[in-house]
């Protein structure tokens, strides 16, 4: 463990990269750059977890990354082909011409 | 002997099934021989019951026989139990004999009406349902049979139901009726609540002892059945009903509206006596309300020109006699009256309805005349009624059972001048209105030609019960000549005699007197309607005379006046109602949903970068609270 990166800081940069990717799902309208913007996100969580496991000295923290990396890895099998099939059916990936339900 | 009671009412309910049930598939003629065939031998069984109750008399005064226990709840345990003494023998003999004589007439007179066997029904039902209101011995019981005719009337009334006056006329009845039942409901409670029980004998033993004379309960108890029976008897103010009544046949107007139903009211205040007898305020209050119906029934009676609506006026003055009677403490010259009524007032229903079908149908007075030469048969016969309800003196049975109504009204313990007064000139207006319709219907030029001569079934009833309408007077003669009081003595093993407030003297008089109105009443209608009919048309010239005429017509505005008392405020309130007030509470709680749920939906965009924010901001609202607080 490197005494020179405190936990504060590591936590504010996952915080950094969690902002950052909610601000790509929320601003982005093409779905491929939502998916890795979620990514993103799941990855500045398991930063999180990481960091936190080292400061207590736990391997919960890394456990729990393993998991996140399993499911980011089926989320992404999954998200890529709807969105395969979705450009089959509306030859677009722009999430605002794809919303059907209006209220 | 006593075994046999039960099937007075049996008879004709066990006529009702059948009808009721078959009546559409059988041939005519059986259907005529079980109407008709029930009542005669429900009346056959009841001659052989009291003839036995009149020989031997029974020692505790009554017959009584339990048949079984309508239900037993808490102590309450009204029985099926048929009670016949005297005033009920009276009332059955009427009931049953009048009856049967009515339902041989409705053979030939209704033989033409597809409904033949309903007509039956109906009427069984009905002669069921007034022996079991006579024949009682409890108020549920009695209750029971008092409904049972009330359904009865409202049926017959709208017999010929096509015509939807008719059914106006029935539902008019029933309501009206189901006023004064409602406030004998509540009379009945009272009674439940303060006795612990509604068997009659107890009621009528205890009562004395646990109310004082001129107790205030025993008022309103009075008064709550006298509203009962107003409403029944077509007593002021729930008179209106029965002039629309006439919308039925002629046989139910004789049967339910003149002979029977119309008098239970007088039943029902005869077997509570006891009650009334406690209450000097409530016996006024009788006696003022017959008073006053007989007089404006009376002058309604005069102005009428459809036949059946003069009778019906006439009946409600009559019954108006019987009430003064009654609330005289008369009680057994209520009951003579009651009797002879039913005899001649069936007599002139019965008259009546030949007169109208041999016309085809014609009601109007004025458009008959000299009809006296053609149906000889319903002539003498009307006219033998006729002189029975105006009170012809000595021959005919009106005057004695009417004479001492108007005794007692001068000389009987609750008497006084007034009513008196009142009394004798209804007499004059019955004897005019009376001499009015015979010279109207059957004197005078033809107006209308007979189509067709009334059958024999229809004539031989109308003989009996003329001869009785002359003969049935004389079981009962006045004090000062013959002294014959076969009718009252059956009577008091029932009902108290009555008091007289002055020693009798001066009876002569007054017998002298009420002749006078009977005689002055026939003159008067003689000189107006057959001598000098220009007299009618001078009258007819004064506005005023127009008014007046036009006013007791109408039956003294009642019906208007009811009009814009109850009627019309209802129907008001019915129109506000119309889309329910009370579901507009309802109907509010939906259409904020329905808005919360309309706003709500536009959430629902489908835009997924929405659905994040909406998340991103809840999610910074909780986490700032948490910080927060």
């Amino acid at each position: 463990m490197n005494p020179s990166v405190s936990i504060e800081m590591v936590l504010l940069l996952a915080g950094l990269l969690f902002v950052l990717g909610i601000v790509g799902v929320i601003i982005r309208k093409n779905i491929i750059f939502m998916l890795l913007s979620i990514e993103v996100m799941l990855n500045a969580a398991g930063l999180a977890f990481v960091a936190s496991g080292s400061h207590w000295g736990q391997p919960d923290g890394q456990v729990m990354f393993i998991f996140i990396l399993a499911m980011a890895a089926a989320e992404v099998s999954i998200g890529l082909a709807l969105i395969l099939q979705t450009y089959h059916q509306h030859k677009s990936l722009d999430i605002d011409t794809l919303k059907e339900m209006k209220g | 002997m006593n075994n046999l009671l039960w099937l007075i009412p049996a008879l004709p309910l066990a006529g009702f099934f059948l009808l009721a049930l078959a009546g559409k598939r059988m041939p005519l003629i059986w259907v005529a021989i079980i109407g008709a065939g029930s009542v005669s031998l429900s009346a056959i069984v009841m001659f052989i019951i009291g003839i036995n109750f009149l020989l031997l008399p029974p020692a505790s005064g009554h017959y009584a026989l339990t048949l079984w226990t309508w239900m037993d709840v808490a102590g309450f345990t009204p029985k099926i139990t048929l009670y016949l003494d005297a005033l009920s023998l009276v009332f059955v003999f009427v009931i049953t004999f009048i009856g049967g004589l009515i339902h041989i007439y409705s053979i030939a007179f209704m033989a033409a009406d597809k409904d033949y066997s309903r007509f039956f029904a109906c009427m069984n039902l009905f002669v069921f349902s007034m022996l079991l209101l006579v024949l009682a011995d409890n108020l549920l019981l009695l209750y029971l049979g008092w409904e049972g005719v009330g359904l009865c009337s409202y049926l017959l009334i709208g017999f010929w139901y096509e015509n939807p006056n008719n059914g106006y006329a029935a539902r008019k009845a029933f309501i009206i009726t189901r006023i004064g039942d409602t406030a004998m409901a509540i009379g009945l409670l009272v009674i439940f609540y303060q006795f612990g029980t509604l068997w009659i004998p107890e009621i009528l033993a205890k009562a004395p002892a646990l109310w004082q004379s001129g107790a205030s309960i025993a008022t309103v108890t009075a008064l709550l059945l006298l509203a009962g029976g107003l409403g029944k008897s077509a007593q002021l103010p729930l008179q209106t009903w029965l002039p629309d009544a006439m919308a039925g046949p002629s046989p139910v107007s004789a049967l339910i509206h003149a002979a029977t139903m119309v008098t239970a009211g007088v039943y029902l205040l005869a077997r509570m006596h006891v009650i009334f007898q406690l209450s000097p305020t409530a016996q006024l209050i009788v006696a003022i309300i017959g008073a006053a119906t007989l007089f404006i029934a009376g002058f309604s009676a005069l102005t009428q020109y459809d036949i059946k609506r003069v009778l019906a006026y006439s009946t409600i003055s009559q019954i108006g006699y019987m009430f003064l009677a009654l609330g005289l403490g008369a009680w057994t010259a209520a009951i003579f009256h009651f009797m002879i009524h039913a005899f001649f007032k069936a007599l002139l229903f019965l008259a009546a309805g030949a007169v109208i079908e041999a016309l085809d149908h014609e009601h109007n007075m004025f458009k008959m005349g000299g009809l006296k030469n053609k149906l000889p048969v319903v002539f003498w016969t009307f006219l033998i009624g006729s002189a029975s309800l105006a009170a012809l003196p000595l021959i005919s049975a009106g005057f004695y059972s009417k004479d001492q109504i108007l005794w007692y009204a001068w000389a009987g313990q609750n008497g006084n001048p007034l009513l008196w007064l009142i009394a004798i000139l209804g007499a004059f207006i019955t004897a005019l209105y009376t001499a009015r319709m015979v010279i109207l219907t059957f004197f005078g030029g033809t107006k209308t030609s007979v189509e067709h001569i009334p059958d024999k079934l229809m004539t031989i009833p109308l003989i009996i019960l003329a001869f009785f309408s002359l003969c049935a007077g004389f079981i009962e003669l006045p004090h000062n000549f013959g002294k014959l009081t076969l009718f009252s003595d059956l009577l008091h093993q029932v009902l108290p005699k009555t008091i007289l407030r002055l020693a009798a003297s001066g009876e002569l008089l007054f017998q002298l007197l009420a002749s006078l109105a009977t005689f002055a009443g026939v003159y008067t209608a003689y000189i107006l309607w057959h001598k000098q009919p220009e007299r009618i048309q001078k009258l007819k010239q004064s506005e005023f005379m127009m008014r007046l005429y036009s006013f007791w017509h109408d039956g003294w505005g009642f019906d208007r006046l009811y009009n814009t008392l109850f009627v019309r405020p209802i129907i008001f309130i019915a129109n506000i109602n119309k889309n329910d007030v009370i579901d507009k509470i309802y109907q509010g709680i939906t259409f904020v949903t329905v808005g919360i749920y309309r706003s709500l939906s536009l959430m629902q965009s489908g835009s997924l970068r929405w659905y994040i924010m909406g998340l991103v901001i809840g999610a910074i609202i909780i986490l700032g609270l948490q910080i927060m607080l």
